[in-house]
């Protein structure tokens, strides 16, 4: 059974990826979806037994991939709690999506491609979270960079979109330089890449140094900092998240699935998945805080200015991950997955509303030319304020649990850079509730700023294309064509299929927390995971959470009700204030609205030197250097003499036939010589 | 088999199959297309005699299987062939590659049909020679001599700059392949023999290793290429044609590194130590500034002739790392190599067939028309990136792995080339093959003809098996290379050991006491 959770989607895609066209875009569609509802049924089955009954986690061997020497890398299926959640969440969010595409894509030529892709993607993901072995977990961490390299490059036409997509793959394979790195560290200590070995030896090699890179490291140290970049990179934490944001530029279904809930939590499952070897890697886990929380706070205030609806969701996104990665670092694996869990509900609910908005606008999707949409899409926007609910961490919804468990556990914690993880994410906890609500306000509430007078609809959208910075979405023109040219823009309600998935993560958004917290960071925390994350003998974050004080643990609580009062004043009862701010502080504004020029920065010290030192090599060195003084000298020379004395033939093959020629006899007289010996 | 052993027939029936069109006349169609058929059926059944040879081949086996011995030129020279699981993969990626390539100079080669035929397949039993030979003269002559056909394929059937590319091809290896010679006659002036199986008992001194070592050096980093003495390989790729191209890539690049495997390691393990670390930082530099220079590139064939040497340069480092991972890492990579580079030529050719260009900036957007062919040049591109998944991605983890279990350095250096490959190679398909389909020449260009398509098939099918299921490669070639590594490690400890034995016998400060259990 857990096998077919895996190759369902497999299926999906070899059907709708080679024969879409032949199929057509309906049934493709509709296979895609239908198997991934079973898949995502079949899920919930495993979850039920593994995580909330009693079956044991088991490992289904599907067979041999390759061996070489001690290595030896399998294909396997392994189930245990962790793995269950991860199967939920993959399987369910990616279902409903696959659901939501149908109306979102539904004026899309290339149906098939997309609805194979997502099932491609949903594969590949599984394949990394049902990994037993380190080269599975890489097959799949790669495959779902592929499958998300192809989304985010699906509006092919645009130069955006392709180089976003580049970006993404480039970025992540920075991550995956350390990643493999650490596979080799693990090899080298462990002889194995296998879990069940691997984390049988971590405890012994707790404290052992190794010899590498030129210098003393403590062997699980260094070989979980290398992990841990792949997971920077995958999930977009500080330096490794400039991908990310420009990812936006895929299919805004994909951006719920993908940039969301699925394939950017990967670096967190790989970090809970390892805690074996990261509990005996104390300083990694205090880099792994820092990491987090600069991420934290960094990308909340990015997400402060931001005008385009989804770069709004995805800086969010980034900064919810950093969170994750805090609860990592302080040692609550469960709280950082907990987070993950409901945060997958939550931001897939934002972004499939935010998509539903843009349906709506037409493919706009700048915030500034939105506003007043509540009465125009009264259940997007039911649906979109219950997301904010919970991301902002309102009392009882999924991300009060969740979020607020993480700033607990950082408080908590008597790890190195603990209480700076504390301190950013209660900052970020109010950054995050302003600009969500900020979000909301701009686009649900205030003066419609579509309906202005004078501006046509498509008028307005290549404008704001040109004020974002990003050209309008390839399909932009038709949807303009089909609602006509220059009327009055009349935002409506989505189709009934993309509203249910909404319906549905709404419930999860809002419920997820109050009936899994006990499960996944409470009471029960040791009958749901079975072992499937190991808590160091030292490592009691999950108690010492409970004993903070109240003012400490009610701190994240009045940082959202302080952001949310923030954004109210700022854009409901005194909507000049963000103008008048950004004027008063130009220089702090463009830092932020730049994304505190990593872009720029990045291109002047790594893009622009790669494409200079090429230049300097092929010119320079192979050109100036190598082949002047190698062949192209000893061929001017040759010619020289070949002209002078060799006036018989012409072509060079003669020469070489000749050389040959004499090596035989060389050959031949040493032979005879030889022989007479 | 006819008199003779199948390897044998292998190695000469593309003589047949040549003498046969010679006798051809005319230059009408209907011959040419004679001659094309002909030529095809005969390389499609040397790939049957291969498979049936790999049949009767046990890969449990790291000894030398299918031996023929003959005696030639009277006492001194013998005839002698033989496989084992080193150079079996090779004889079938050559058997393999070879009807792609006569398949896909059907429609493009128009002129001298017959010779061009002639030339391949001359040229395919060179190759099966190189694999197959157990002596070292026959050896040489069948490196050598292989040249020659494709020193003519890109001489008479190449580009513009086909003369330059042909006479730097041939200055390079011929200085290598020289100084080769020499070391040959040394060889068999300090052993008395020829014979590959014997020179590999034989135990050459340390000294004399060093300069045999430097010698097959010479011609083998030519062959590979490593950098410094690459700069040949992406002008011949520029100016042959496509089928040259597919088969520079995709086997003659491997006699290099089959050399390696063949000679150098096992005969001269002291010297192979000794230079390991040159090779080390050689593959490295090759892996970063080959790469770097893809990333520049404004002609495809350029770009991905650059990208074979990055390529190359994984597995000489995979190969003297002397682990298991990085030696059979090293073997797949070269066989994968073969079959992900040959396709991308071909890739290349399919486009260049249709506008006449290589230049990157004349194409984009081509996924509207040819949607076929993004999708097999997606597949090919990602296995040149090395996705797991694809062929690709086996050979560069383990000779990467290799790399990094001798020295922590050389791993982290070598696996920036997964970042870099991955910039230059989308960069490459992003400008070909996305964008907007605006330039006016290619409104008309068709996609996949059912020709090409059935050319394509055979190696997208194999690079997806390959990568998910490498064991046929690693496990036919695995005894071979665990008696390999088994063998040097036996020489390099008995050479600790004498040099052991002579500091003390030097030194003498104190008699040596017997341990105390």
């Amino acid at each position: 059974m857990y096998a077919a959770i895996l190759f369902l989607p497999l299926i999906g895609f070899l059907i709708a990826g080679p024969f879409g066209r032949q199929l057509g875009a309906r049934p493709s569609e509709l296979v895609t979806t239908s198997l991934l509802f079973v898949a995502a049924l079949l899920s919930w089955i495993a979850f039920a037994n593994v995580a909330l009954g009693e079956e044991p986690g088991s490992v289904a061997l599907l067979g041999e991939w390759f061996s070489s020497g001690a290595l030896r890398a399998e294909w396997t299926v392994r189930v245990d709690s962790l793995t269950a959640v991860m199967l939920v969440v993959v399987t369910t969010v990616s279902a409903l999506v696959h659901l939501y595409s149908i109306g979102y894509m539904s004026d899309d030529p290339s149906r098939p491609r997309f609805f194979s892709y997502l099932s491609l993607f949903t594969f590949a993901m599984l394949a990394l979270v049902t990994a037993d072995n380190l080269l599975q977990m890489f097959f799949g961490w790669e495959g779902v960079g592929l499958a998300s390299y192809l989304l985010i490059g699906f509006w092919y036409q645009k130069p955006s979109a392709n180089a976003a997509a580049i970006k993404a793959f480039v970025v992540n394979r920075v991550g995956d330089f350390g990643f493999l790195l650490g596979i080799f560290m693990v090899f080298v200590l462990t002889r194995s890449i296998n879990f069940e070995q691997i984390f049988a030896a971590a405890p012994g090699l707790a404290n052992t140094t190794i010899h590498v890179f030129g210098a003393e490291w403590d062997a699980m140290t260094i070989t979980c900092l290398l992990l841990f970049m792949g997971a920077m990179g995958k999930s977009a934490q500080f330096l490794l998240h400039t991908w990310l944001p420009d990812a936006m530029e895929g299919p805004t279904p994909v951006s719920a699935l993908i940039h969301a809930a699925t394939m950017v939590t990967a670096g967190v499952f790989m970090v809970a998945r390892l805690s074996p070897l990261f509990e005996q890697a104390p300083h990694a886990l205090s880099f792994v805080i820092f990491i987090g929380a600069t991420t934290a706070f960094f990308a909340a205030t990015v997400g402060l200015v931001q005008n385009d609806i989804k770069r709004v969701i995805a800086y969010s996104t980034c900064s919810q991950l950093g969170y994750m990665f805090v609860a990592l670092g302080v040692g609550g694996y469960s709280i950082g997955i907990f987070h993950l869990f409901t945060h997958a509900f939550f931001k897939a609910l934002l972004f499939l509303g935010a998509g539903s908005v843009i349906v709506a606008m037409h493919h706009e999707q700048d915030m500034r030319n939105m506003g007043g949409l509540w009465r125009k899409i009264p259940f997007t926007f039911a649906m979109m304020t219950i997301g904010t609910l919970a991301l902002t961490g309102f009392p009882y919804t999924s991300g009060y649990f969740s979020k607020d468990a993480i700033i607990e556990a950082a408080y908590a914690s008597h790890r190195p850079m603990a209480f700076y993880g504390y301190l950013m994410t209660v900052i970020a906890a109010a950054l995050t509730s302003f600009y969500s609500w900020r979000l909301v306000f701009l686009t649900f509430f205030g003066k419609a700023q579509w309906a202005d007078e004078g501006h046509g609809a498509a008028a307005h959208s290549v404008g704001a294309a040109a004020v974002a910075g990003h050209a309008p979405d390839a399909h932009a023109a038709d949807a303009h064509d089909d609602h006509g040219h220059h009327g009055p823009l009349n935002p409506h309600e989505a189709p009934i299929v993309m509203l249910i998935p909404l319906a549905v993560l709404a419930v999860g958004a809002l419920f997820a927390g109050l009936i899994f917290h006990s499960d996944f960071i409470g009471e029960g925390f040791n009958e749901f995971w079975k072992g499937s994350l190991f808590l160091g003998p030292d490592n009691h974050i999950l108690h010492e959470m409970e004993e903070i004080p109240h003012l400490a643990a009610l701190m994240p609580t009045i940082m959202m009700v302080a952001g949310f009062l923030i954004a109210l004043y700022m854009y409901i009862l005194a909507p000049a204030t963000p103008a008048r701010l950004a004027a008063a502080m130009p220089a702090l504004y463009r830092f932020l609205l730049n994304k505190w020029y990593f872009d720029e920065l990045y291109d002047k010290i790594f893009v622009r030197p790669a494409f200079w030192l090429g230049n300097l090599f092929w010119r320079g060195g192979d050109g100036a250097i190598i082949d002047r003084l190698g062949p192209d000298g000893v061929a001017a020379r040759v010619v020289d003499v070949t002209g002078r004395v060799v006036r018989l033939q012409s072509g060079y093959i003669y020469h070489y036939a000749f050389a040959m020629l004499i090596g035989l006899a060389a050959i031949i007289t040493w032979y005879i010589v030889g022989g007479v010996r | 088999m006819f008199g003779f052993g199948i390897l044998s027939c292998i190695v000469f029936l593309p003589l047949v199959g040549a003498a046969f069109i010679l006798c051809l006349r005319g230059e009408d169609e209907a011959t040419l297309n004679n001659a094309r058929w002909a030529a095809f059926a005969t390389t499609v059944i040397v790939f049957l005699l291969t498979v049936f040879a790999y049949a009767k081949f046990d890969t449990s086996s790291a000894g030398f299987q299918l031996v023929e011995q003959k005696g030639w030129f009277g006492s001194g020279l013998i005839y002698k062939l033989g496989v084992d699981g080193v150079s079996m993969p090779f004889v079938l990626l050559t058997g393999f590659l070879m009807p792609f390539c006569i398949a896909a100079s059907w429609k493009s080669i128009t002129y001298r049909v017959k010779d061009y035929m002639i030339a391949f397949l001359v040229l395919e039993t060179m190759m099966l020679g190189v694999f197959c030979a157990l002596d070292l003269v026959l050896f040489y002559l069948f490196f050598e001599g292989g040249l020659i056909p494709m020193f003519l394929i890109i001489g008479i059937w190449g580009g513009k700059r086909r003369v330059y590319a042909s006479f730097k091809f041939f200055l390079y290896t011929l200085v290598g392949s020289l100084l080769m010679l020499l070391a040959i006659m040394a060889m068999y002036g300090f052993a008395g023999t020829t014979d590959i199986v014997q020179l590999l008992a034989t135990s050459f001194p340390a000294s004399m290793q060093k300069w045999l070592f430097l010698a097959f050096f010479a011609s083998l980093a030519v062959k590979m290429p490593m950098w410094p003495v690459h700069t040949w390989l992406p002008d011949a790729h520029v100016e042959a044609p496509t089928a040259g191209s597919v088969i520079l890539a995709g086997i003659l690049l491997k006699m290099g590194g089959y050399g390696f495997i063949r000679f150098s390691l096992p005969m001269f393990p002291d010297a192979s130590a000794y230079f390991a670390p040159l090779i080390y930082a050689l593959s490295i530099i090759a892996i970063i500034y080959t790469s770097l220079v893809a990333l520049v590139q404004e002609d495809m064939k350029k770009l991905i002739a650059y990208s074979s040497v990055a390529h190359m340069g994984f597995v000489t480092m995979g190969l003297f790392t002397m682990t298991e991972q990085g030696v059979q890492g090293a073997m797949f990579q070269m066989i994968s190599h073969g079959l992900v580079s040959g396709a991308l030529f071909l890739c290349v050719g399919v486009v260049y067939d249709r506008m006449h260009t290589r230049e990157i900036a004349a194409y984009g957007g081509l996924v509207a028309r040819m949607p076929l062919y993004a999708v097999v040049f997606m597949i090919f591109t990602m296995a040149n990136v090395g996705l797991p998944g694809t062929s690709g991605f086996i050979g560069e983890f383990l000779t990467l792995l290799g790399g990094f279990r001798v020295n922590s350095w050389i791993g982290l250096l070598a696996t920036t080339g997964v970042i870099l490959s991955a910039a230059y190679a989308l960069f490459l398909y992003r400008r070909v093959v996305f964008g907007v389909l605006d330039k006016p020449a290619l409104r008309n260009i068709l996609d996949l003809s059912p020709r090409e398509a059935a050319i394509f098939a055979p190696l997208v099918a194999l690079t997806l098996y390959f990568g998910f299921h490498p064991k046929p490669v690693l496990d036919s070639s695995a005894a071979s290379v665990a008696a390999l590594i088994q063998n040097y490690d036996a020489a390099i400890a008995r050479t600790r050991t004498a040099e052991l034995t002579q500091n003390e016998a030097a030194r003498r400060i104190e008699p040596r006491t017997a341990s105390s259990d």
